[in-house]
């Protein structure tokens, strides 16, 4: 029991601790490839480290909903983290690990954050308030229909049910389901972290941001709590992506070698995704707001396909 | 047992009568009546609250008047455990809304004997229809519960716009009325009883086709009372025109008795049915849940945009019930008591946050004297507390964990999911498709309610009467506070309320449901599903405060600093600046322009100088409904035509009715031959 304590400690922290240096990772392959030499992979935790000396400054408009919400959103995070496999299936906790509810997790987030950009009743604020909820709503079916499409092969909305099924079954990665229900995911993940071709988490564009027209009028600890979410949002779904698809090296057992496996095994998924995303982000312009829902779409096809070809094979 | 529910129900029924005579009584002194009718009622529901704990626990009574009625079997009621759960929801919904009136209902000073009055019909009509135990019975409270509501939707009759909104509901409530006649009469006569506790011994001997037709009339009958789309016209309408606890109390109680009836036809009443019945309510829980709120999210009078979300709710209940008579159809019996459950369970949970906003809103709305959104704003600090409550709604209303609507949705997405136990591929599409539907109603009305919330409560007022906005009384405090708490409760115990839940339906379809659960965690179908909410509410809280005290030990800046609002260089910040509810739901008007075939005008107003110089501008975007458009409309001019053409009839001439009084008796003379 001690031990799973342990293991379950431990992977939060490499979730939550690491997810800033995978935003600078990422960051810093985005500039090598666009021939910049760029900040090195350190800086979000630098930047971090700065905010949270730094005073805030809070528009006078706003009212206590505005000053919780970077502390709810943090906490949902946190929360998130210890929901996910990172790098073991037998944590602790195993009752929290239903992906629907991980799901709702997120949006408690996101309709906080949404809430808190109305405050400060700039249009700014509402702009973003109101295309991030857009986002949500339409990628919500996706989401549902791929954990379907996942869950019908896994026989459970578990996650860590989902990784140990796909362990067992080598097999399954041919299976064309599973690929089209990683795609439509991959297409999720990007809109729910608000990354390219969706939303440009590096534009402060005063008609494209999303996400960031949100959070503008936040500054110091409250901007470096949600920065500090944001970043465990995009490490928590590329590790869903990576040990619900792909789970070799994720341990089964509470074994310490096969947990030193697992963090080598996320490392190189996380390695390969971050690349994957850094490439995606140098080839592809934002899309005009107006055509995402035409993308959601398309990977809700995405999905159903994978819902409906299990069903036809079965 | 028996006596005690029999004498519990007894003192109900005095409750309610001494609050009607009470009403009568002292019409002439406003503060005293609304305080008697007011608290009758709220005692009333309270017993009933009494009873309906009695019921779930087993308790029941039977009660035959023959005298009453005796042409029809007499006066037949009966409480068992789904009649008990019904009452629940009446007791929860109505307790507060009674309690808030007492206060509320001082601005309508020439109205409160007549409000009281009906409330008091209103109330025990609603109880006594989940009580009745033969088809007479329910149908003289269902009608007189559609018309104590009826009057009191039309408490303002001075506002024309409340007179359209009462005369639209009277017709759906008859033509839904009828449609439920035409359903009992045929169901007594081809089962030869007017006991609907019998039918369900001899439903398996009437023919197929009589059932299948009996099924829809009714259906469309307890749909319309529910406010499913195709036939939600009133709802929308009459909700937001009655005062405020009356809303209350008509979209959190009233509606569920349509599901009430749905579920005692299609599961009980009329046996065994084939597979498309669960089809077709599915299908309609899918539309409804997705239009409702879909309309929802472009209304900029907040009470209308509860009333659609009502809509929306009904549909997601359906989405539980439709999917239980599939369940049903294949011999699936566990399953289908899982996703009745599951829809059961959001009934009381919309019962309770429903009921809230709807008293939010008129705690907010008695202060500004507008419903319009788009003139209010900044009043979470004039109202903190109403504030407050209206946000714990709008989070358990958009399925949030960790309150209560979170909860059922994920039932149901549980129930839904499991469909693929069903070996037809037509129906697993079916059911993938309800569950994105049902997944993009989640997310849309997180969305409605971040702008409901948002726009209302959130930065600088946009209207001055915010400015005078005070807080609400106590008494509407407390009960808004009441149903929050109930919120919060039933979101992190879920147990309080699964337990006597499973043994309903276990006792009404003889299925315990494929659900496990203690106060620690639920699951669904053993491994398939797994939350336990109260930890995840506890580790939430505790995470919370560690990041508070984290970011202390960690050396932090606390220091604050207020300054305005970035706005690119402009001189003063002010209401003028801020994003409108239209505003924000552009871009679903925008995505879903298809649907929504919405109207666009501008009008600028320049100065006649130099067209640079803008002196107004008149924005509209109104959308419109599809429904109302494609199939109310042309069915209004047909009855209007027709009505034209028999005008001739109606010549005033007594010898020619005479003639007709001939006519028609020698034609039934004939017929009933």
């Amino acid at each position: 029991m001690t031990l799973e304590v342990a293991i379950t400690a431990l992977q939060w922290l490499v979730a939550v601790l690491g997810a800033p240096l995978l935003v600078g990772i990422v960051g810093k392959t985005k500039a090598r490839l666009q021939g910049r030499r760029g900040a090195g992979v350190w800086q979000p935790y630098r930047n971090l480290r700065k905010l949270l000396v730094k005073e805030v400054v809070i528009s006078g408009t706003t009212s206590w909903v505005f000053r919780l919400t970077p502390y709810v959103v943090i906490s949902t995070m946190l929360l998130s983290a210890l929901m996910v496999p990172v790098l073991t299936t037998s944590g602790a906790l195993p009752f929290l690990g239903n992906i629907i509810m991980l799901m709702s997790v997120f949006l408690l987030g996101t309709f906080f954050l949404a809430l808190a950009a109305l405050d400060a009743g700039s249009s700014f604020g509402g702009m973003g308030s109101s295309r991030e909820m857009a986002i949500a709503a339409l990628a919500e079916p996706t989401v549902m229909i791929a954990i379907f499409a996942i869950a019908l092969r896994a026989g459970s909305t578990d996650l860590n049910e989902m990784v140990r099924r796909s362990v067992s079954d080598p097999l399954l990665l041919l299976n064309p389901g599973h690929l089209l229900a990683f795609l439509s995911f991959v297409i999720v993940a990007l809109a729910e972290t608000g990354r390219l071709p969706v939303d440009n988490p590096s534009t402060h564009l005063e008609l494209t941001m999303i996400h960031e027209a949100m959070i503008l009028e936040y500054s110091g600890r409250y901007l470096a709590l949600i920065e500090w979410a944001s970043s465990i949002k995009l490490f928590l779904f590329l590790t869903l992506l990576g040990n619900i698809f792909f789970p070799w090296g994720v341990a089964v057992t509470p074994e310490p070698v096969a947990l030193v496996i697992g963090v080598v095994a996320l490392a190189i998924k996380l390695g390969v995704l971050a690349l994957g995303l850094a490439i995606l982000e140098t080839s592809v312009a934002k899309l005009r707001l107006f055509l995402v829902p035409e993308l959601l779409s398309g990977s809700f096809l995405l999905a159903l396909l994978a819902v409906i070809s299990f069903f036809f094979l079965r | 047992m028996l006596e005690s529910a029999t004498i519990l129900f007894s003192s109900t029924l005095m409750f309610f009568a001494s609050g009607a005579i009470g009403a009568l009584v002292c019409a002439r002194h406003h503060d005293l009546c609304r305080r008697v009718t007011h608290g009758f009622v709220f005692g009333g529901s309270v017993l009933i609250f009494g009873l309906s704990i009695l019921g779930l626990f087993g308790g029941r009574f039977e009660l035959l008047l023959p005298g009453i009625l005796p042409f029809a079997g007499g006066l037949a009621l009966g409480l068992d455990r789904l009649s008990a759960f019904f009452l629940l929801i009446i007791a929860t919904g109505v307790a507060p809304s009674a309690l808030y009136a007492i206060s509320y209902t001082r601005h309508y000073p020439q109205k409160q004997s007549s409000m009281g009055f009906m409330l008091n019909i209103f109330v025990p009509a609603m109880m006594l229809v989940v009580l009745a135990r033969n088809v007479l019975t329910f149908l003289l409270f269902w009608e007189a519960m559609s018309l104590a509501s009826y009057f009191l939707v039309m408490t303002e009759s001075e506002h024309e716009e409340t007179c359209k909104a009462g005369w639209l509901y009277l017709v759906m409530m008859h033509a839904g009325l009828a449609c439920l006649l035409i359903g009992f009469l045929a169901m007594s006569q081809a089962s030869g009883t007017f006991d609907m506790s019998e039918w369900a011994r001899s439903a398996s001997g009437i023919d197929m086709g009589m059932r299948n037709l009996v099924f829809l009339v009714m259906a469309a009958g307890f749909l319309s009372k529910a406010g499913a789309i195709p036939f939600h016209v009133w709802l929308p309408r009459a909700h937001p025109a009655a005062p405020s606890h009356v809303s209350a109390v008509m979209s959190g109680v009233m509606i569920k008795l349509g599901v009430y009836g749905l579920i005692r036809i299609a599961f009980e009443w009329l046996g065994q049915g084939p597979a498309w019945w669960g089809a077709v309510i599915l299908m309609v829980g899918a539309v409804s849940a997705l239009l409702g709120v879909l309309y929802a999210l472009v209304q900029h009078d907040l009470k209308s945009l509860l009333a659609f979300s009502s809509v929306e709710n009904i549909g997601i209940i359906l989405l539980g019930v439709g999917a239980g008579l599939l369940f049903r159809a294949y011999n699936l019996g566990s399953l289908a008591s899982l996703a009745l459950v599951a829809g059961l369970y959001h009934c009381l949970n919309h019962a309770i946050f429903k009921t809230l906003l709807f008293l939010g809103a008129g705690a907010v709305v008695e202060e500004t004297h507008t419903r319009n959104m788009e003139e209010m704003g900044g009043l979470l600090k004039r109202m903190p507390h109403t504030g407050g409550y209206f946000l714990i709604g709008s989070l358990a209303i958009a399925g949030l964990p960790p309150f209560n609507g979170f909860i059922s949705e994920w039932l149901t997405f549980q129930a839904l999911m499991l469909s693929f136990n069903i070996p037809v591929q037509f129906l697993n599409l079916l059911f993938a498709l309800s569950i994105a539907a049902l997944a993009m109603t989640a997310g849309l009305a997180a969305a409605c309610f971040v702008k409901a919330f948002g726009i209302t409560f959130l930065a600088l007022p946009r209207g001055e009467t915010v400015d005078q906005a005070h807080e609400a009384s106590r008494t509407m405090r407390a009960s808004m506070g009441l149903l929050s708490v109930a919120c919060l409760a039933l979101g992190v115990l879920p147990a309080l309320v699964l337990r006597p839940l499973s043994n309903t339906i276990a006792e009404f379809i003889g299925d315990r449901p494929e659900l496990s659960f203690n106060w620690n965690n639920i699951s669904a179908a053993d491994v398939f599903a797994v939350i336990a909410p109260f930890w995840m509410a506890m580790i939430l809280v505790v995470l919370i405060l560690t990041v508070w005290v984290g970011l202390h030990a960690f050396g932090t800046n606390f220091h604050r600093r207020y300054y305005e609002t970035w706005g690119c260089g402009r001189a003063l910040q002010t209401a003028a600046f801020e994003y409108t509810a239209a505003a924000f739901a552009y871009p679903f008007k925008r995505v879903f322009a298809l649907l929504y075939r919405s109207i666009e005008e501008t009008e600028i107003e320049a100065h006649p100088e130099s067209r640079f110089f803008v002196k107004t501008i008149t924005y509209r975007h109104e959308t419109r409904s599809i429904i109302e458009d494609s199939v109310y409309a042309p069915i209004a001019a047909t009855v209007r035509r027709l009505a034209a053409k028999a005008r001739k009839l109606q010549s005033g001439n007594v010898h020619s009715y005479l003639f007709y009084i001939l006519v028609a008796l020698l034609a039934l003379v004939l017929f009933a031959k």
